[in-house]
This record gives C-alpha cells, structure tokens and sequence, in this order.
C-alpha cells in the first residue's frame, strides 16, 4: 500500500439532492419565523403537521428500515404526555423541560419492552406491541393523582411556566414543534446515512446474508426501537402540551397515534426518507378539505389507502422515486473513479 | 501439528426425517484449502450454515481455533473470521454493489465506514465487479451475483472462508481466471472449504477432497485419489458430466 491518494471518491449528494437542499433551508427559515405572518389558528395547524410528521417518521424508521411493525407506538406517545403531567404537576419542573425527561424515560422504559416483545416475530410482534399500550392505558389510568380514568388537566400555574403571555406561549409551543420536528427529521436522516444506517438497509434487504456479513441484527434493531421510543415520548409530551388536557384514552388513542400515523407512512411510501412528508401533506389536505364530511371523510381516507396500496405500493414517493430515481435525502453511496 | 482453524466434533442435525450432518467431524488446518463433493441433496450446503452459524447444530462441537464457538450466532462467528458464500445468492437488492460489499467489510471486518470503502474498492478490483461497482444489485445476472457473493465475504477479511459453489456455469476462461484469483488468496494464508460441482476446478485448487452423502462422509483424502476411490465411482457417478 501506498501513500497516494486513492484514485477514486465515494459521492452522496446529487443534483437533485443539493437543490433539495436549499429548498429545504428556505421552507426552514419560513417555517421558523411562521409567527410572523401565520395566525394562531394556522400555527395551530402547523404545529400539529410537524408533530404527526415527527411521529412518522419515527414509524417508518421502525416498520420501514427495521422492519419491525409495530400498532402499539401509542405506548410511547401517552407515556410521554403522562410524563409532561406528573413531572410538571407533581415535580414542579417546567413544562418545557419534561419533553427531553420524557424522551430519555421512554427510551430507559423502551428496553425491558423490547426485551420483552423482541421475542415474538411478525404478526406476533405487531400483537405484542399493541398489549404492551394496553398495558400502559391501564397502569395510568390508575394513578389518581393525574386524574385516573378521567384525566387532568395542566393546571393555569403550570401553563404560565411557558411564559406569561398568551401569544409567547403559543410562540413557543410551535417552536418547540417546529425543532422537534426538524430534529427527528434531521436525526433520521443522519443515523440512515451513517454505518448504522448501512445496517439497517442490509438487514432490511436480507437478514440472512447481513448476519453472515457480521451484521448484529439484534443490537442494530434494539438501538432502533429505543431511539424511536424515547423520541415518540418527546413527541407525546409535546402533543398534551398542545392539548393542555391528558386522559387514558387519548393519550393511548390507537386511532390518533397509530393508524393515522401508519396511513401518512404509507400513503408517503414506507422505507423511503420524503415518504411521510409527502403522506403528512397529502393526510392534512385531505382533513382538511373533507373533514366536515364526518364518516364519508373516513371512508375517503380508506379509498385513498386502497388505490395507492394498488397503484403504487411503495406509496406515492416510492413512485416517484421508481420513475425517476430522485432522491432528496441522499443515503446512496456512488464511487466514482476520476483518474479512469 | 497447530491447532486446526476449525474443528467439527460429532455435529448432528436434522431436519424432521431427514439427516443432514449425522455426526460430522471435520478438520481443517490453518491454510488448508479442503474440497466438498457430493451429490444434490447429500448436506453440503447444510454443513456450511452449521459451520457459519446460520443454523444451529442440534448436537455435537463447533470449535474456531480451539476456541468453542458452538453457541455464537453467525454474525459473531464472521467478526472472529469465518465468512462464507451462499450458493443461493441472497444480494441486497436495494443497493449498489460496492455498498452489499461495504457492508462486508465494515461489519464483518469491523472497519469505519472509510476503511471499508478503501476494502471495497480492492476487493472489487479482485474479482471483477469494479465495472459493475454502482449497478444495483438486482440488475445483476446470476453470474455476476455469485461474484458478488464472493466479494462480500472476502470483503469481511475472513480466515477461514467457505465457497459454495460458485463455479457453475463459468466459461473456461472465466473458470481458469477464478482458479487463479482463488489461488492468489491461498497465498494470503487463509483456509478455504470449497464446495464444487466443477471438479476440475476444484483439483486445481484443494489439499484434501471430502466426499459427502447422507450427511455423512463417505470418503476423505488426497483428491485424486479420492476421485478414483470406489465409493466416489459408486454413489457419485456422473458428476463430471456436470462440468
Ligand atoms: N431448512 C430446511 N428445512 C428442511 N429441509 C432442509 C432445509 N435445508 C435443507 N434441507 C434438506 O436437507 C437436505 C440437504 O440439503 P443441502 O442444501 O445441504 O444439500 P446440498 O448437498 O448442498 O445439495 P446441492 O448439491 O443441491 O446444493 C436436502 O434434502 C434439503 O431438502
Ligand atoms: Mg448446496
């Protein structure tokens, strides 16, 4: 071996993808100043986009890339809302700072569940995850001091924590959101392009041959599981600071918190990293144009998942992707060799 | 003598009815490269998942130099060194080709990510792939997939590497090119076990040839004299037709 430098370089940006980029710092800066020139109602609505966005693409890191489908993320989301209550009801602490302690519980919490459920494989999985919520619906329901079966609500003192304005308060919360987002969005793509990453593509494409390679399949999906968990639980904790108000039943909501979520990532196109931001667009437009259809609103959601699921199975970015191999978030790595 | 690179002691493993390693014990010293033939169906393929870990043995000894490694999963066993080739190719299809082979040699060798593109590209020039290094993997024709099996699993930097029959269907030329490449690895120092319907390749490589059937071993030694046993003439008429 020599000392020269190699004759060839290892690429991951492409045109595209640079481009992406720019348009993505801009809509960035737009997003960030939304207090600007959005009204209360609209942050409202953003707000809720990027929490839905966040959780996923937590889901689709799950189900997508480590290919363990999970219906009980519910868990994470309600335990981390309940941690927002306890700690800033029963502790005091600021409401704002219970996001990160609720991430770093729910991470902590994550291992002896997966421990757990990592047992089962498949549709056995999917079951296990969605008793496991169960499991955290009952337990919190019987703490009676954050309202039982029937909730509570962060009380007036609490809520001033944020700030004392109206206005600052709803300020932050969005912010809040909006880094919350970014940095799931941010931290998705970074840990898909690095060695880990690598891992999961390999174990994605075939478990068989990635074990053989030294892949550790095991260790690989666990750090998955408990990543997206601790950051569900973030996101949980944001979403009841939004609502101001916890129950059993809409902090474990399967509905909300599971299979809305598996419809954005789906729709978007599981596995891929635009998927659920083309899915969370695609959800919202259609809520809110339809929402006041009330059942035939739901219907329409199920017809949308149908024809995508048959038309284009790798949903709608998938498609995209397949006819013109575009990619936004650039993973693929291209070697090239300048000298030949 | 040194410690074999591996040694199999009374492996066991069925599957229902039928025996695939019926108290298998096999030897292989360290540079040794060993021929396995035997009929469709006789266990070979079987042998390498037990030796590799993709299957556990129901019963008997697995040992890396002297080392028990019985009760370690596959991915730990290729850390220690042991990488082998499937016959089926299972590439990742989503991917490049250089990175199925980066995978190898950052998990396997367990090497950063920049090590291991510097591996890549080296093994990839080895075995003929560099053309092909950014096609996915799924473009690729069976041929060039049995490359890529191979290039994987040297990308892990093995010291005991197992080939499952990735000869068949080469042209001669192409045949004589993989019996060179395999002979310049030889001279790296690593063990090789190589499972072959081409047996004239095969002799062109191995010390020893190993006969199998009904997971069993049947015969055992010096290739050419193995080739002209009786029991290779009885239960493994025909193979030559094959090359
Ligand atoms: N997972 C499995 N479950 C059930 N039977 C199996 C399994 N794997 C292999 N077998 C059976 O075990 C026997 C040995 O298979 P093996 O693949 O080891 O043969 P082989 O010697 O490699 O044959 P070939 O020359 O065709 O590659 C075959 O009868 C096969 O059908
Ligand atoms: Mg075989």
């Amino acid at each position: 071996m020599s000392a020269v430098t190699p004759d060839w370089r290892v690429e991951r940006a492409t045109a595209t993808s640079r481009l992406a980029a720019v348009v993505a710092i801009v809509a960035l800066i737009a997003l960030a100043a939304a207090p600007a020139w959005a009204g209360r109602a609209d942050m409202r609505l953003l707000s809720e986009i990027f929490t839905y966005l966040a959780l996923a693409c937590l889901w689709n890191l799950l189900a997508g890339f480590a290919g363990l489908v999970s219906v009980g993320q519910q868990a994470y989301v309600g335990f981390g809302g309940y941690m927002l209550f306890a700690f800033a009801i029963l502790l005091g602490v600021n409401p704002l700072l219970t996001i990160p302690i609720a991430g770093i519980l729910g991470a902590l919490i994550a291992v002896p569940v997966a421990v757990l459920i990592f047992r089962l494989s498949g549709a056995y999985f999917a079951i296990g995850t969605w008793v496991m919520a169960e499991v955290f619906r009952l337990v919190f329901a019987q703490v009676s001091a954050l309202g039982g079966g029937s909730g509570t609500s962060l009380p007036v003192a609490v809520v001033k924590d944020i700030a004392e304005g109206r206005d600052m308060r709803e300020w932050i919360v969005y912010w809040a959101a909006f880094l919350l987002v970014v940095v799931v969005l941010g931290g998705t793509y970074w840990l898909l392009s690095t060695r880990r990453g690598l891992a999961l593509a390999a174990i994605r494409d075939s478990e068989v041959a990635s074990e053989s390679l030294g892949v550790r399949i095991w260790r690989t999906k666990l750090m998955i599981y408990v990543v997206s968990a601790g950051a569900t639980a973030m996101v949980g904790a944001l979403i009841f600071l939004q609502k101001l108000r916890i129950s059993p039943d809409a902090a474990f909501n399967v509905n909300d918190w599971t299979a809305y979520v598996i419809f954005i990532t789906v729709i978007g196109g599981i596995g891929t990293i635009e998927g659920p931001i083309v899915g969370v667009i695609v959800f919202f437009l259609l809520r809110e144009t339809l929402a006041d259809l009330g059942s035939i609103y739901l219907m329409i959601l199920g017809l949308v998942a149908i024809v995508v699921m048959l038309k284009a199975p790798r949903g709608l970015w998938g498609f995209v992707q397949d006819r013109f191999g575009i990619e936004l978030f650039p993973v693929r790595r291209r070697i090239r060799y300048p000298l030949d | 003598m040194a410690a074999p690179i591996i040694r199999l002691s009374k492996v066991c493993k069925r599957y229902g009815a039928i025996v695939v390693a019926d108290a298998i014990d096999i030897e292989v010293a360290g540079g040794e490269a060993l021929g396995i033939i035997g009929p469709n169906g006789a266990g070979k393929t079987s042998l390498f998942n037990l030796v590799a870990g993709t299957v556990k043995a129901d019963s008997g000894t697995i040992a890396y130099r002297n080392r028990d490694i019985t009760s370690l999963n596959a991915a730990a066993r290729c850390r220690l060194g042991v990488s082998r080739s499937f016959q089926i190719p299972h590439p990742f299809s989503g991917m490049t080709v250089f990175e199925n082979v980066v995978v190898g040699a950052a998990f396997g060798g367990d090497m950063s990510e920049r090590e291991a593109y510097a591996k890549a590209v080296e093994v990839l020039e080895l075995t003929g792939l560099k053309a092909k290094a950014n096609a996915m993997a799924d473009s690729l024709t069976l041929l060039e997939r049995k490359r890529l099996e191979m290039a994987r699993a040297l990308a892990t930097g093995p010291e005991l590497l197992l080939l499952d029959e990735i000869a068949g269907g080469l042209s001669e030329h192409e045949c004589r090119e993989l019996v060179a490449a395999i002979t310049g690895l030889r001279k790296t120092g690593i063990s090789i076990v190589w499972i072959e319907h081409v047996v004239h390749a095969l002799l062109a490589i191995v010390d020893r040839l190993l006969v199998i059937d009904f997971g069993r071993i049947v015969a055992e030694g010096d290739p050419k004299t193995v080739m002209a046993s009786r029991e290779v003439s009885e239960i493994y008429l025909g193979i030559e037709a094959d090359a």
